[in-house]
Protein backbone atom coordinates (compact mmCIF):
# COMPACT_ATOMS: atom_id res chain seq x y z
CA UNK A 1 0.00 0.00 0.00
CA UNK A 2 2.58 2.30 1.10
CA UNK A 3 4.97 1.77 -1.71
CA UNK A 4 2.05 1.96 -4.07
CA UNK A 5 1.55 5.21 -2.69
CA UNK A 6 5.16 6.41 -3.22
CA UNK A 7 5.50 4.97 -6.96
CA UNK A 8 2.02 7.34 -7.98
CA UNK A 9 3.33 10.48 -5.86
CA UNK A 10 6.83 9.74 -8.14
CA UNK A 11 4.60 9.39 -11.29
CA UNK A 12 2.82 12.58 -10.69
CA UNK A 13 5.85 14.27 -9.70
CA UNK A 14 7.07 13.24 -13.17
CA UNK A 15 4.47 14.40 -14.92
CA UNK A 16 4.22 17.93 -13.01
CA UNK A 17 8.43 18.08 -14.27
CA UNK A 18 7.38 17.17 -17.89
CA UNK A 19 4.50 19.67 -18.32
CA UNK A 20 6.12 22.43 -16.46
CA UNK A 21 9.32 21.85 -19.20
CA UNK A 22 6.74 22.17 -22.10
CA UNK A 23 5.36 25.29 -20.43
CA UNK A 24 8.70 26.61 -20.06
CA UNK A 25 9.36 25.59 -23.93
CA UNK A 26 6.05 27.17 -25.25
CA UNK A 27 6.90 30.42 -23.01
CA UNK A 28 10.78 30.70 -24.27
CA UNK A 29 9.53 30.01 -27.84
CA UNK A 30 7.28 32.48 -27.42
CA UNK A 31 9.13 35.54 -26.31
CA UNK A 32 12.19 34.70 -28.76
CA UNK A 33 8.99 34.36 -31.69
CA UNK A 34 11.24 33.40 -34.06
CA UNK A 35 10.66 29.61 -35.63
CA UNK A 36 13.36 29.22 -37.13
CA UNK A 37 15.19 29.39 -33.41
CA UNK A 38 12.97 27.43 -30.94
CA UNK A 39 10.00 26.17 -32.63
CA UNK A 40 6.81 25.66 -30.07
CA UNK A 41 6.00 22.41 -28.69
CA UNK A 42 2.25 22.69 -30.26
CA UNK A 43 3.84 23.74 -33.90
CA UNK A 44 5.97 20.16 -32.81
CA UNK A 45 3.38 17.89 -32.55
CA UNK A 46 1.21 19.20 -35.37
CA UNK A 47 4.04 18.45 -37.97
CA UNK A 48 4.81 15.54 -35.99
CA UNK A 49 0.84 14.82 -36.87
CA UNK A 50 1.31 15.65 -40.87
CA UNK A 51 4.49 13.47 -40.96
CA UNK A 52 2.79 10.53 -40.19
CA UNK A 53 0.45 11.32 -43.59
CA UNK A 54 3.74 11.54 -45.80
CA UNK A 55 4.09 8.65 -48.12
CA UNK A 56 8.01 8.08 -46.96
CA UNK A 57 7.31 8.37 -42.95
CA UNK A 58 6.91 4.78 -41.93
CA UNK A 59 9.62 3.59 -44.98
CA UNK A 60 12.23 6.18 -43.21
CA UNK A 61 11.40 4.24 -39.86
CA UNK A 62 11.84 1.30 -41.21
CA UNK A 63 15.24 1.84 -42.85
CA UNK A 64 16.96 3.20 -40.17
CA UNK A 65 15.11 0.68 -37.13
CA UNK A 66 16.34 -2.34 -39.06
CA UNK A 67 20.02 -1.20 -39.42
CA UNK A 68 20.40 0.19 -36.35
CA UNK A 69 18.97 -2.67 -34.53
CA UNK A 70 20.56 -5.17 -36.73
CA UNK A 71 24.13 -3.53 -35.44
CA UNK A 72 23.35 -3.56 -31.97
CA UNK A 73 22.09 -7.52 -32.05
CA UNK A 74 25.49 -8.25 -33.98
CA UNK A 75 27.10 -5.89 -31.46
CA UNK A 76 25.02 -7.91 -28.66
CA UNK A 77 25.80 -11.60 -30.28
CA UNK A 78 29.63 -10.39 -30.91
CA UNK A 79 30.55 -8.57 -27.75
CA UNK A 80 29.35 -11.77 -25.58
CA UNK A 81 30.90 -14.24 -27.69
CA UNK A 82 33.95 -12.06 -27.35
CA UNK A 83 33.28 -12.18 -23.65
CA UNK A 84 32.81 -15.42 -23.36
CA UNK A 85 36.37 -16.04 -24.99
CA UNK A 86 38.18 -13.64 -22.97
CA UNK A 87 36.78 -15.45 -19.70
CA UNK A 88 38.31 -18.55 -20.55
CA UNK A 89 41.63 -17.03 -22.19
CA UNK A 90 43.14 -14.40 -20.43
CA UNK A 91 45.81 -14.33 -23.54
CA UNK A 92 42.50 -13.40 -25.41
CA UNK A 93 41.58 -10.54 -23.23
CA UNK A 94 45.25 -9.02 -23.72
CA UNK A 95 44.51 -9.19 -27.45
CA UNK A 96 41.26 -7.90 -27.45
CA UNK A 97 42.03 -4.78 -24.91
CA UNK A 98 43.71 -2.39 -27.75
CA UNK A 99 40.61 -2.88 -29.96
CA UNK A 100 38.02 -2.06 -27.11
CA UNK A 101 40.38 0.83 -25.62
CA UNK A 102 40.23 2.63 -29.41
CA UNK A 103 36.56 1.88 -30.15
CA UNK A 104 35.90 3.20 -26.72
CA UNK A 105 37.88 6.33 -26.88
CA UNK A 106 37.84 7.19 -30.51
CA UNK A 107 35.18 9.88 -31.31
CA UNK A 108 32.09 8.37 -33.08
CA UNK A 109 32.37 10.96 -35.69
CA UNK A 110 35.68 9.92 -37.18
CA UNK A 111 34.88 6.16 -37.16
CA UNK A 112 31.71 7.60 -39.49
CA UNK A 113 34.27 9.17 -41.43
CA UNK A 114 36.31 6.38 -41.64
CA UNK A 115 33.50 4.29 -42.93
CA UNK A 116 32.43 6.39 -45.04
CA UNK A 117 35.47 5.81 -47.05
CA UNK A 118 35.07 1.86 -46.18
CA UNK A 119 31.59 1.38 -46.21
CA UNK A 120 28.04 1.58 -48.63
CA UNK A 121 25.59 3.63 -47.14
CA UNK A 122 23.01 0.63 -46.65
CA UNK A 123 25.92 -0.75 -43.92
CA UNK A 124 27.02 2.39 -42.48
CA UNK A 125 24.28 3.15 -39.55
CA UNK A 126 24.78 -0.44 -38.76
CA UNK A 127 28.77 -0.85 -39.06
CA UNK A 128 28.65 2.28 -36.67
CA UNK A 129 25.68 0.98 -33.72
CA UNK A 130 27.80 -2.27 -33.79
CA UNK A 131 30.86 -0.99 -33.06
CA UNK A 132 29.29 1.55 -30.05
CA UNK A 133 27.69 -1.45 -28.75
CA UNK A 134 30.52 -3.95 -28.61
CA UNK A 135 32.34 -2.26 -26.18
CA UNK A 136 29.64 -1.78 -23.75
CA UNK A 137 28.82 -5.30 -23.85
CA UNK A 138 31.96 -6.96 -23.95
CA UNK A 139 33.34 -5.24 -20.63
CA UNK A 140 30.04 -5.63 -19.10
CA UNK A 141 29.72 -9.84 -19.99
CA UNK A 142 33.27 -10.01 -19.40
CA UNK A 143 32.89 -8.77 -15.85
CA UNK A 144 29.92 -10.78 -15.37
CA UNK A 145 31.57 -13.68 -16.00
CA UNK A 146 34.68 -13.14 -14.21
CA UNK A 147 32.44 -11.82 -10.41
CA UNK A 148 30.88 -15.63 -11.27
CA UNK A 149 30.55 -17.37 -7.92
CA UNK A 150 33.65 -19.54 -7.83
CA UNK A 151 31.55 -21.97 -5.83
CA UNK A 152 29.24 -22.91 -7.91
CA UNK A 153 31.76 -23.40 -10.34
CA UNK A 154 33.52 -25.99 -8.28
CA UNK A 155 30.68 -27.29 -7.24
CA UNK A 156 30.12 -27.89 -11.15
CA UNK A 157 33.77 -28.93 -11.43
CA UNK A 158 33.16 -31.69 -8.50
CA UNK A 159 29.98 -32.73 -10.60
CA UNK A 160 31.29 -33.18 -13.87
CA UNK A 161 28.23 -30.73 -15.20
CA UNK A 162 28.62 -30.22 -18.88
CA UNK A 163 29.29 -26.85 -20.75
CA UNK A 164 25.75 -26.35 -21.93
CA UNK A 165 24.32 -26.85 -18.78
CA UNK A 166 27.14 -24.64 -16.78
CA UNK A 167 25.70 -21.81 -19.01
CA UNK A 168 22.12 -22.31 -18.49
CA UNK A 169 22.44 -22.88 -14.99
CA UNK A 170 25.55 -20.87 -13.61
CA UNK A 171 26.41 -18.43 -16.25
CA UNK A 172 23.39 -16.95 -17.47
CA UNK A 173 21.45 -16.41 -14.03
CA UNK A 174 24.86 -14.53 -12.80
CA UNK A 175 24.97 -12.60 -15.71
CA UNK A 176 21.18 -11.41 -16.04
CA UNK A 177 22.02 -7.65 -14.23
CA UNK A 178 24.92 -7.20 -16.50
CA UNK A 179 23.30 -8.32 -19.07
CA UNK A 180 20.42 -5.89 -18.77
CA UNK A 181 22.30 -2.91 -17.64
CA UNK A 182 24.67 -3.30 -20.70
CA UNK A 183 21.73 -3.64 -23.46
CA UNK A 184 19.88 -0.80 -21.59
CA UNK A 185 23.19 1.43 -21.90
CA UNK A 186 23.97 0.55 -25.86
CA UNK A 187 20.78 0.56 -27.30
CA UNK A 188 20.62 4.19 -26.55
CA UNK A 189 23.99 4.45 -27.89
CA UNK A 190 23.26 2.66 -31.26
CA UNK A 191 20.64 5.06 -32.03
CA UNK A 192 22.51 7.85 -31.33
CA UNK A 193 25.47 6.56 -33.46
CA UNK A 194 23.70 5.30 -36.12
CA UNK A 195 21.32 7.98 -36.25
CA UNK A 196 24.40 10.32 -36.61
CA UNK A 197 26.37 7.80 -39.03
CA UNK A 198 23.14 8.96 -41.26
CA UNK A 199 23.27 12.30 -40.77
CA UNK A 200 26.95 12.45 -41.36
CA UNK A 201 26.85 9.63 -44.71
CA UNK A 202 23.20 11.43 -45.56
CA UNK A 203 22.12 7.76 -46.35
CA UNK A 204 19.19 7.80 -48.82
CA UNK A 205 15.48 6.82 -47.26
CA UNK A 206 16.95 7.32 -43.84
CA UNK A 207 15.58 9.37 -40.72
CA UNK A 208 19.20 10.58 -41.28
CA UNK A 209 18.61 11.90 -44.27
CA UNK A 210 15.43 13.92 -42.95
CA UNK A 211 17.37 15.56 -40.65
CA UNK A 212 20.09 16.58 -42.74
CA UNK A 213 17.36 17.85 -45.31
CA UNK A 214 15.99 20.10 -41.53
CA UNK A 215 19.34 21.50 -41.42
CA UNK A 216 19.97 22.28 -45.01
CA UNK A 217 16.70 23.79 -45.41
CA UNK A 218 16.25 25.01 -41.92
CA UNK A 219 13.29 23.78 -40.25
CA UNK A 220 13.62 23.43 -36.87
CA UNK A 221 10.06 22.16 -37.00
CA UNK A 222 10.98 18.74 -38.76
CA UNK A 223 14.25 18.38 -36.73
CA UNK A 224 12.14 18.13 -33.56
CA UNK A 225 9.31 15.92 -34.57
CA UNK A 226 11.70 13.35 -36.19
CA UNK A 227 13.91 13.56 -33.19
CA UNK A 228 10.73 12.77 -31.09
CA UNK A 229 10.37 9.95 -33.49
CA UNK A 230 13.52 8.63 -32.84
CA UNK A 231 13.23 9.16 -28.97
CA UNK A 232 10.45 7.19 -29.11
CA UNK A 233 11.83 4.73 -31.36
CA UNK A 234 14.93 4.19 -28.90
CA UNK A 235 12.67 3.66 -25.71
CA UNK A 236 9.93 1.66 -27.22
CA UNK A 237 12.49 -0.76 -28.30
CA UNK A 238 14.85 -0.63 -25.48
CA UNK A 239 11.49 -2.00 -23.37
CA UNK A 240 10.57 -4.48 -25.58
CA UNK A 241 14.17 -5.77 -25.54
CA UNK A 242 14.51 -5.17 -22.36
CA UNK A 243 10.72 -7.01 -21.78
CA UNK A 244 12.17 -9.84 -24.17
CA UNK A 245 15.12 -10.34 -22.08
CA UNK A 246 13.41 -10.61 -18.41
CA UNK A 247 11.02 -12.87 -20.15
CA UNK A 248 13.25 -15.20 -21.96
CA UNK A 249 14.91 -15.59 -18.22
CA UNK A 250 11.93 -16.26 -15.98
CA UNK A 251 11.40 -18.88 -19.27
CA UNK A 252 14.87 -20.44 -18.13
CA UNK A 253 14.52 -20.16 -14.16
CA UNK A 254 11.28 -22.75 -14.77
CA UNK A 255 13.60 -25.05 -16.70
CA UNK B 1 38.71 -50.21 -4.73
CA UNK B 2 39.85 -48.61 -1.52
CA UNK B 3 40.93 -44.93 -1.28
CA UNK B 4 44.38 -45.21 0.21
CA UNK B 5 46.04 -41.62 1.60
CA UNK B 6 49.82 -42.01 2.27
CA UNK B 7 51.99 -39.31 3.98
CA UNK B 8 49.36 -36.36 2.88
CA UNK B 9 50.53 -32.62 3.32
CA UNK B 10 49.17 -29.03 2.90
CA UNK B 11 49.94 -25.55 3.81
CA UNK B 12 48.29 -22.31 3.63
CA UNK B 13 51.47 -19.95 3.79
CA UNK B 14 52.95 -20.57 7.38
CA UNK B 15 50.04 -22.39 8.23
CA UNK B 16 49.67 -26.35 8.22
CA UNK B 17 46.84 -27.69 8.13
CA UNK B 18 47.88 -31.34 7.31
CA UNK B 19 50.84 -33.29 7.60
CA UNK B 20 51.97 -37.05 7.16
CA UNK B 21 48.28 -37.76 7.02
CA UNK B 22 47.33 -41.24 6.35
CA UNK B 23 44.29 -43.13 6.31
CA UNK B 24 42.00 -45.84 3.92
CA UNK B 25 38.28 -45.00 2.87
CA UNK B 26 36.58 -48.54 2.21
CA UNK B 27 34.75 -48.56 -1.15
CA UNK B 28 31.43 -48.70 -0.93
CA UNK B 29 31.14 -48.16 2.82
CA UNK B 30 30.13 -45.24 4.96
CA UNK B 31 33.41 -43.48 6.75
CA UNK B 32 32.87 -40.19 9.06
CA UNK B 33 35.53 -37.75 9.84
CA UNK B 34 35.61 -36.24 12.90
CA UNK B 35 37.42 -34.18 14.61
CA UNK B 36 37.70 -30.39 16.30
CA UNK B 37 37.20 -27.06 14.45
CA UNK B 38 40.39 -26.20 11.99
CA UNK B 39 41.75 -29.60 12.28
CA UNK B 40 41.82 -30.17 8.66
CA UNK B 41 38.50 -31.80 7.63
CA UNK B 42 37.24 -30.10 5.02
CA UNK B 43 40.60 -29.21 3.20
CA UNK B 44 41.15 -33.15 3.40
CA UNK B 45 38.04 -33.63 1.52
CA UNK B 46 38.34 -30.73 -0.85
CA UNK B 47 41.92 -32.51 -1.79
CA UNK B 48 39.99 -35.76 -2.36
CA UNK B 49 37.38 -33.66 -4.67
CA UNK B 50 40.09 -31.89 -6.52
CA UNK B 51 39.37 -28.70 -5.96
CA UNK B 52 42.45 -27.85 -3.77
CA UNK B 53 45.92 -29.47 -4.61
CA UNK B 54 48.36 -31.47 -2.11
CA UNK B 55 51.56 -30.27 -1.19
CA UNK B 56 53.08 -33.48 -0.28
CA UNK B 57 51.54 -37.14 -0.42
CA UNK B 58 49.64 -39.82 -2.24
CA UNK B 59 46.07 -40.67 -3.06
CA UNK B 60 44.97 -43.27 -4.81
CA UNK B 61 41.71 -44.86 -5.55
CA UNK B 62 39.34 -41.83 -5.76
CA UNK B 63 36.99 -42.31 -8.42
CA UNK B 64 36.07 -40.33 -11.07
CA UNK B 65 32.38 -39.68 -10.75
CA UNK B 66 31.45 -37.62 -7.62
CA UNK B 67 29.29 -35.93 -5.95
CA UNK B 68 29.21 -33.28 -2.90
CA UNK B 69 27.16 -31.69 0.20
CA UNK B 70 29.43 -28.69 0.49
CA UNK B 71 29.25 -27.09 3.64
CA UNK B 72 27.52 -24.11 1.90
CA UNK B 73 24.55 -25.64 -0.25
CA UNK B 74 25.80 -24.26 -3.10
CA UNK B 75 22.69 -24.62 -5.25
CA UNK B 76 21.17 -22.32 -8.41
CA UNK B 77 19.61 -19.47 -6.11
CA UNK B 78 17.11 -18.70 -8.85
CA UNK B 79 16.04 -22.14 -10.13
CA UNK B 80 13.86 -24.63 -8.25
CA UNK B 81 14.69 -27.66 -6.38
CA UNK B 82 13.37 -29.98 -9.48
CA UNK B 83 15.93 -27.68 -11.61
CA UNK B 84 19.04 -28.03 -8.81
CA UNK B 85 18.44 -31.27 -8.89
CA UNK B 86 18.33 -32.12 -12.46
CA UNK B 87 21.52 -29.78 -13.23
CA UNK B 88 23.95 -32.84 -12.26
CA UNK B 89 21.18 -35.75 -13.06
CA UNK B 90 21.88 -37.86 -16.54
CA UNK B 91 19.36 -37.43 -19.13
CA UNK B 92 17.97 -40.83 -18.21
CA UNK B 93 16.76 -39.57 -14.71
CA UNK B 94 13.02 -38.38 -15.10
CA UNK B 95 11.24 -35.54 -13.35
CA UNK B 96 9.34 -37.80 -11.58
CA UNK B 97 11.88 -39.45 -10.20
CA UNK B 98 13.71 -36.54 -8.83
CA UNK B 99 9.93 -34.88 -7.67
CA UNK B 100 9.67 -38.16 -5.60
CA UNK B 101 13.10 -38.37 -4.11
CA UNK B 102 12.44 -34.63 -3.44
CA UNK B 103 9.45 -35.44 -1.89
CA UNK B 104 10.57 -38.19 0.39
CA UNK B 105 12.66 -35.55 2.44
CA UNK B 106 9.44 -33.78 2.66
CA UNK B 107 9.99 -31.19 0.24
CA UNK B 108 6.23 -31.52 -1.07
CA UNK B 109 5.20 -28.12 -1.46
CA UNK B 110 7.93 -26.23 -1.67
CA UNK B 111 9.95 -28.06 -4.71
CA UNK B 112 8.71 -25.60 -7.83
CA UNK B 113 9.86 -22.16 -5.38
CA UNK B 114 13.21 -20.79 -6.34
CA UNK B 115 15.52 -22.65 -3.80
CA UNK B 116 16.63 -18.88 -2.95
CA UNK B 117 12.89 -18.53 -0.80
CA UNK B 118 13.77 -21.63 0.87
CA UNK B 119 14.37 -22.05 4.73
CA UNK B 120 18.06 -23.59 5.57
CA UNK B 121 16.89 -27.07 6.58
CA UNK B 122 15.27 -27.31 3.19
CA UNK B 123 18.33 -25.92 1.06
CA UNK B 124 20.09 -28.50 2.87
CA UNK B 125 17.90 -31.15 1.92
CA UNK B 126 17.92 -29.95 -2.05
CA UNK B 127 21.82 -30.29 -1.53
CA UNK B 128 21.85 -33.38 -0.06
CA UNK B 129 19.51 -35.03 -2.95
CA UNK B 130 21.22 -33.17 -5.27
CA UNK B 131 24.55 -35.16 -4.28
CA UNK B 132 22.62 -38.48 -3.84
CA UNK B 133 20.56 -38.32 -7.46
CA UNK B 134 24.01 -37.92 -9.05
CA UNK B 135 25.38 -40.58 -10.98
CA UNK B 136 28.40 -41.23 -8.97
CA UNK B 137 30.81 -43.43 -7.09
CA UNK B 138 31.57 -41.53 -4.77
CA UNK B 139 30.25 -38.93 -1.75
CA UNK B 140 31.23 -36.29 -0.19
CA UNK B 141 29.82 -34.19 2.38
CA UNK B 142 30.30 -31.45 4.93
CA UNK B 143 28.46 -31.52 7.59
CA UNK B 144 25.53 -32.47 5.57
CA UNK B 145 22.82 -32.43 8.42
CA UNK B 146 24.10 -28.85 9.71
CA UNK B 147 20.76 -26.67 10.37
CA UNK B 148 18.44 -29.19 10.47
CA UNK B 149 15.95 -29.61 13.50
CA UNK B 150 15.96 -33.44 15.61
CA UNK B 151 12.72 -34.94 13.68
CA UNK B 152 14.01 -33.63 10.11
CA UNK B 153 17.79 -34.59 10.67
CA UNK B 154 16.66 -38.13 11.77
CA UNK B 155 13.98 -37.94 8.65
CA UNK B 156 16.79 -36.52 6.29
CA UNK B 157 19.49 -39.59 7.91
CA UNK B 158 17.57 -42.17 6.89
CA UNK B 159 16.68 -41.02 3.72
CA UNK B 160 20.14 -40.93 3.16
CA UNK B 161 20.76 -45.00 4.40
CA UNK B 162 17.86 -45.75 2.34
CA UNK B 163 19.17 -44.31 -1.15
CA UNK B 164 23.48 -44.57 -0.59
CA UNK B 165 23.24 -47.93 -2.36
CA UNK B 166 26.72 -48.98 -2.89
CA UNK B 167 28.34 -46.04 -2.97
CA UNK B 168 31.36 -45.15 -0.99
CA UNK B 169 30.43 -42.04 1.09
CA UNK B 170 32.42 -39.82 3.05
CA UNK B 171 30.81 -37.93 6.06
CA UNK B 172 32.73 -34.74 7.82
CA UNK B 173 30.93 -34.47 10.91
CA UNK B 174 31.21 -32.99 14.52
CA UNK B 175 28.09 -35.21 15.67
CA UNK B 176 28.80 -38.82 16.88
CA UNK B 177 24.68 -39.97 16.69
CA UNK B 178 25.29 -39.28 13.00
CA UNK B 179 28.08 -42.17 12.69
CA UNK B 180 25.65 -43.99 14.88
CA UNK B 181 22.54 -43.97 13.33
CA UNK B 182 24.22 -44.58 10.10
CA UNK B 183 27.08 -46.89 10.80
CA UNK B 184 30.45 -47.14 9.20
CA UNK B 185 34.25 -46.18 10.02
CA UNK B 186 35.19 -43.50 12.18
CA UNK B 187 38.32 -41.07 11.52
CA UNK B 188 39.33 -39.09 14.15
CA UNK B 189 41.69 -36.06 13.45
CA UNK B 190 43.41 -34.25 16.20
CA UNK B 191 45.30 -31.32 15.99
CA UNK B 192 48.57 -31.42 17.97
CA UNK B 193 50.50 -28.38 17.24
CA UNK B 194 51.16 -28.05 13.41
CA UNK B 195 50.53 -32.25 12.99
CA UNK B 196 47.58 -33.66 12.61
CA UNK B 197 46.91 -37.57 13.65
CA UNK B 198 44.39 -39.79 12.65
CA UNK B 199 43.32 -43.23 14.31
CA UNK B 200 40.35 -44.92 13.33
CA UNK B 201 38.45 -45.17 16.99
CA UNK B 202 35.78 -47.33 16.28
CA UNK B 203 33.43 -49.06 13.69
CA UNK B 204 29.94 -49.15 13.77
CA UNK B 205 28.53 -51.44 11.29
Amino acid sequence: MMISTILNRNRIEKIASVVFALIVWQASAMLIGESLLLVTPIAVVKRLFSLFTEADFFTSIGYSFLRIVAGFLIGLVAGSLMAAIAGKFHLAEIMFWPFIATIKSVPVASFIILCLIWLSMGTLSSFISFLMVLPIIYSNVLQGIKSTDKKLLEMAEVFRVGLFRRIVFIYMPQLKPYLISACSVAMGLAWKSGIAAEVIGVSNGSIGEKLYEAKIYYTTADLFAWTVVIVVLSIGFEKLFLYVIKKFYARLERL
Amino acid sequence: MDIVISDLSKSYGEKIVLEGFSAIIPEKKMTFIMGPSGCGKTTLINILMGLVDKDNGTITGVPARKSAVFQEDRLCESFNAVSNVRLVCDNKVKNQEIILNLEKIGLNDHMLKPVIELSGGMRRRVALVRAIMAGSDIIFMDEPFKGLDEKTKEKTMQYVADNIGNKTVLIVTHDIDEANFLGGKIIEMEHSGSVTYYNYNSSID
